[in-house]
């Protein structure tokens, strides 16, 4: 932890990061207005000391949504991520572990998944599904597990060789105590890498499917959608695609910048 | 044969390794070529040869943690290469390793309490308390002290890693210890104490040994018998003195020429 308080990019990282999440948190205690409340005689006012970030088309207060929307978007991103690294975790600790022929089987089906352009996909399935925040979560998570099967195949790969491994197989230890005693706990820093790093991800996934109105539903906020309202009055209210497009570019930036310096502070390779 | 409590015949591992320019090609490597070696009970039957002669891999073909071609290997009366599962789990409690180095062989994310009580909580040998007991009475016998149950293995030095390392293969109260380079790892002064451990515990405990090293100095030193390894050959086998004495085999003598200032002692001699 110490390592990555002293990288400067990572204490940026780690500052938005953290902001956004309390920002979401308290996304009820903090929002001046109700996020969906329409007033017909508020329409488009430019951002000033009663609304922040103006209103929208429907005279909805466009900070209000804005944190409801921070609600969505990384509740996707967490949700997504989380069950593409459970997935992703169980198929390469089994592909690694195991080897032979379930490994060439695991390791080529992740090979067509990663063949096939996933945001085309992720398109492909929405098409088919009514679109829904808890489908989208579904949808994204199954389909950005492959890099972290690799990532923690190769991890057993080379740790099942290294003594203290041979040392619990020589003691006795079965092939669960192996995995989850000796194996996984020593393959945990790339899987949190690769975790803070997917979320960057599928808040962007989100986002886009939000945008081309194949994400989550209007009247539930989400930045992506948000941005979808905004490109009509694009002309004559800048606020709101300015502050949504700023939302998602920060936190991307921010997760971006985190994960990186957990990889450089926990990489025992990297020295500085 | 009750005083033999290992005996290894005729073992044979080939590596597999692809060669020519597309990989089509296979070279065979011989590791282990018709090996055949007895360990006396209460004894120890050293190992020596260069890198690469296949100490190791016999280490490890006979604790059945790679699998082997051909031969069989009986322990105790039962052939370990037909056993697995839970009948094969059962016979390591009496058959154990201590590893050549002490910083890869400890598991970097465990305590050295649970390092070394690991195996009792493989083998439920008693309750918490009981395990506790143990790893605490071992710990102290190999020279570490209670307080060293919560350190990780990052916090100790490599001698005291490798007394974990020992602690870790005796507390399940093995019959056969293989050690593999025990001390190659270790600087020349801690390489003494350890190997004194080892010795005393052997008489205590009553172990018997396969001690494999490539330093023929400390073989004289532990080893009742001597088997010297060649490519994956014994090329000779015998009693220590004989051995060093009268070796009849040429490799045997120039290993023996080898030893740092013997040379000069034999040749003052003449």
């Amino acid at each position: 932890m110490k390592r990555v308080l002293a990288n400067p990019l990572a204490c940026w990282g780690l500052a938005i990061t953290l902001i956004t999440l309390l920002l979401a948190l308290f996304a009820p205690a903090i929002a001046p207005y109700d996020p969906d409340a329409i007033d017909v005689k508020q329409i488009l006012l430019s951002p000033s000391a009663s609304h922040w970030m103006g209103t929208d088309g429907l005279g909805r207060d466009v900070f209000s949504r804005m944190l409801f929307g921070a609600r969505i978007s990384l509740m996707v991103g967490f949700v997504a991520v989380g069950i593409a690294t459970i997935i992703g975790v169980l198929l390469g600790a089994i592909s690694g572990y195991y080897r032979g022929w379930v490994d060439i089987f695991i390791m080529r089906l992740v090979d067509v998944m990663l063949s096939i352009p996933t945001f085309f996909l992720i398109l492909a399935v929405i098409a088919f599904l009514t679109p829904s925040i808890w489908n989208i979560m579904i949808v994204i998570g199954l389909t950005s597990w492959m890099g972290v099967t690799r990532l923690v195949r190769a991890e057993f790969l080379s740790l099942r060789e290294r003594e203290f491994v041979l040392s619990a197989k020589a003691l006795g230890a079965g092939d669960l105590r192996l995995i989850f005693r000796h194996l996984l706990p020593n393959s945990l820093t790339p899987i949190i890498v690769s975790t803070v790093l997917g979320i960057a991800s599928a808040v962007l996934v989100e986002s886009g499917l939000s945008f081309l109105g194949l994400g989550v539903q209007p009247p539930q906020a989400s930045w992506g959608n948000i941005l979808t309202d905004g490109k009509e009055y694009i002309q004559f209210a800048w606020w709101l695609s300015l502050f949504p497009g700023l939302a998602i570019l920060f936190t991307v930036l921010g997760y971006n910048l985190l994960g990186e310096g957990l990889r450089d502070a926990l990489d025992p390779r990297t020295t500085n | 044969m009750s005083d033999i409590i290992l005996s290894a015949s005729h073992l044979t591992k080939t590596y597999r390794q692809r060669s020519g320019r597309f990989g089509f090609g296979r070279k065979l490597v011989k590791a282990l070529d018709d090996v055949s070696i007895n360990i006396k009970t209460g004894s120890t039957l050293a190992i020596v040869g260069e890198s690469g002669s296949g100490k190791s891999t016999l280490a490890r073909c006979l604790l059945q943690l790679l699998p082997l071609d051909a031969g069989t290997v009986q322990f105790q009366g039962q052939d370990l290469a037909a056993l697995s599962g839970d009948a094969l789990r059962a016979v390591r409690r009496h058959l154990q390793m201590v590893f050549q180095d002490p910083f890869a062989s400890l598991n970097p994310r465990m305590k050295v309490g649970e390092i070394v009580g690991e195996g009792l909580l493989i083998h439920n040998l008693g309750d918490a308390q009981e395990r506790t007991r143990k790893v605490l009475q071992m710990l102290e016998r190999v020279g570490l002290s209670a307080a060293d149950i919560n350190k990780y293995p990052h916090e100790f030095s490599g001698g005291q890693r490798q007394r974990v390392g020992i602690a870790r293969a005796l507390v399940l109260e093995p019959k056969l210890v293989i050690c593999d380079e025990p001390v190659s790892a270790l600087d020349v002064s801690i390489q003494a104490q350890i190997l004194l451990l080892l010795k005393e515990l052997q008489q205590e405990m009553g172990l018997s040994y396969l001690f494999i090293s490539h330093d023929l100095r400390i073989v004289r030193h532990m080893a009742d018998e001597i088997a010297v390894m060649h490519d994956g050959k014994i090329v000779e086998q015998g009693e220590v003195e004989s051995i060093y004495s009268s070796p009849q085999q040429a490799y045997t003598q120039n290993l023996l020429n080898s030893i740092p200032g013997r040379q000069r002692r034999t040749a003052s001699l003449i």
